[in-house]
């Protein structure tokens, strides 16, 4: 197939491009969510991004915080912000963060003020932002704009014979055109921790992942108080025939086909080598490891999955694939592109990748994924201790 | 031939089952992917889709090959043609 050479998207103030055009209100700590909520209940066309955290935390929790609340501010698929904190200090420096992109942005604390007159004077500014990004339209970009992130869910072991391949083989077809890529989920490659290791680029970033995967390894170590059954494999891995954690990561590994990783990214971190294939240290729980790719400005998320995870995100569109026939007959209505004839061997993997980047570019374009289309938004921020 | 069992890679001594299950005694058409090769072999328990199948005799101690690397160990002896999932292999990490 002839790969399109562009892709229809919302030209923002940086040189970025969005896939979506949203306008959002984030609240900086889990207090302001109430005021957060209110605000885009009356703006119709705005969504609040409530979370549970952002009071006390400290140190490179805070940092990961302030990161991922300014990354998400400033990802491309969204058109202006809307923050809300309680404190006016961690409310501007949000705002700051995010005012670099040259978006419209603006913050309210909600001290002295209260949440009445806090939620009147953010649903005025959030009706004119609105109102604004409304007129913004569809121009073509080149495929170079796409930030595309993986992550797999509910994995089996369809996921690594057909799903996760497809994800690699759209890889190894896009990376030549200049597209930005990002894998993740540290835990997971367990096991194949060393193979994934040979695919830096350079010795340099080969080394910094083994040394991030260490280190997540040795907090789970540190942690565990069993062998880890049923979290990791979940009950849901081992019901579709994962038998082992090693099984999983080799699985897992399939979706960046034949591409090497340039460097690794801290969670939330955006990428600043250009184009190519980027590690980010994260979580393997879809909501947290989406919600921080989403932060590192990536616009739009391939998720193949086994037995059927349906996350979404509520600014970067998840799209699903999957290889089980099981899954496509009993939950058809979360998966945006089915690959089941692999394991027929009716498809190949390579028709398997173009049918994948099709739909990719459909989504790209605006058309809603499944998991738009069924509301789901999970906003879901990666704590890393305890507060003070 | 309709294929029932898919195998990674030649060096693998487990397959996958692709079709909504097998049932002990059938003859299975397996597919070994690296190589684009075909082999049968014939199961000894009924074995859902997703689910490994042993494609050799296994003893306890022995390593599970998958995708042509080490994916576990085999804490419970395994014949050909069984079964192969949490009841007889065990992770090496955790």
């Amino acid at each position: 197939m002839d790969i399109p050479k562009s892709f229809l998207g919302y030209k923002r103030e940086n040189g970025r491009a969005g896939t979506r055009n949203h306008v959002i209100v984030l609240p900086v700590d889990d207090i302001s969510n109430a005021c957060a909520e209110a605000v885009a209940n009356n703006i119709k066309g705005t969504i609040a991004l409530p979370h549970s955290y952002g009071r006390l935390q400290f140190g490179a929790d805070l940092e990961l915080h302030f990161r991922t609340m300014i990354g998400t501010g400033s990802n491309p698929n969204v058109a202006a912000v809307i923050v809300i904190g309680i404190e006016p200090k961690w409310t501007k420096k949000i705002v700051d963060g995010i005012s670099k992109t040259g978006k419209p942005v603006e913050g309210f604390h909600i001290e002295r003020t209260g949440d009445i007159g806090t939620v009147m004077k953010a649903s005025k500014k959030a009706q004119e932002f609105v109102m604004w990004a409304s007129e913004k339209q569809r121009e073509e970009c080149p495929m170079s704009d796409l930030w595309i992130s993986v992550k797999c869910g509910e994995s089996d072991t369809t996921s690594g014979l057909a799903s996760n391949p497809t994800v690699g083989n759209l890889m190894d077809k896009l990376e030549p055109l200049g597209v930005h890529l990002c894998f993740g989920e540290t835990s997971e490659l367990t096991g194949a921790e060393k193979v994934c290791a040979t695919r830096g680029a350079t010795k340099e970033a080969s080394d910094k992942f083994m040394k991030t995967w260490s280190s997540y390894n040795d907090f789970i170590l540190k942690e565990a108080t069993d062998d880890l059954s049923e979290s990791q494999p979940t009950a849901g891995n081992i019901a579709g025939g994962l038998t082992t954690i090693e099984e999983k990561a080799f699985g897992n590994f399939q979706k960046i086909g034949n591409c090497k990783f340039i460097d690794v990214l801290e969670p939330a971190e955006e990428p600043k080598k250009g184009k190519g294939l980027y590690f980010m240290d994260t979580s393997s729980a879809a909501a947290e490891c989406v919600t921080l790719q989403a932060a590192a400005g990536f616009n739009i998320h391939l998720f193949p999955t086994g037995q059927g995870n349906i996350v979404g995100n509520p600014i970067e569109p998840v799209v699903k694939l999957t290889a089980n026939p099981l899954t496509v007959k009993g939950m058809g209505e979360h998966i945006d592109c089915d690959v089941s004839k692999i394991l027929s061997r009716e498809m190949n993997l390579s028709e398997a990748g173009d049918k994948l980047i099709e739909t990719t570019l459909r989504v790209a374009n605006g058309r809603l994924t499944c998991a738009e289309a069924l509301g789901h938004k999970e906003f879901v921020m990666t704590k890393l201790y305890r507060s003070a | 031939m309709a294929t029932d069992i898919i195998i990674h890679d030649q060096k693998d001594n487990v397959g996958v089952v692709v079709i909504e299950k097998i049932t002990p005694k059938q003859e299975c058409n397996c597919w070994i992917m690296e190589n684009d090769s075909s082999i049968n072999i014939q199961s000894i328990d009924e074995i859902p889709l997703g689910h490994k199948i042993a494609m050799e005799d296994l003893n306890e101690g022995d390593t599970i090959i998958k995708y042509g690397h080490d994916i576990g160990k085999v804490v419970k002896s395994i014949k050909k043609g069984e079964h192969v999932h949490v009841h007889n292999v065990k992770t090496k990490k955790w």
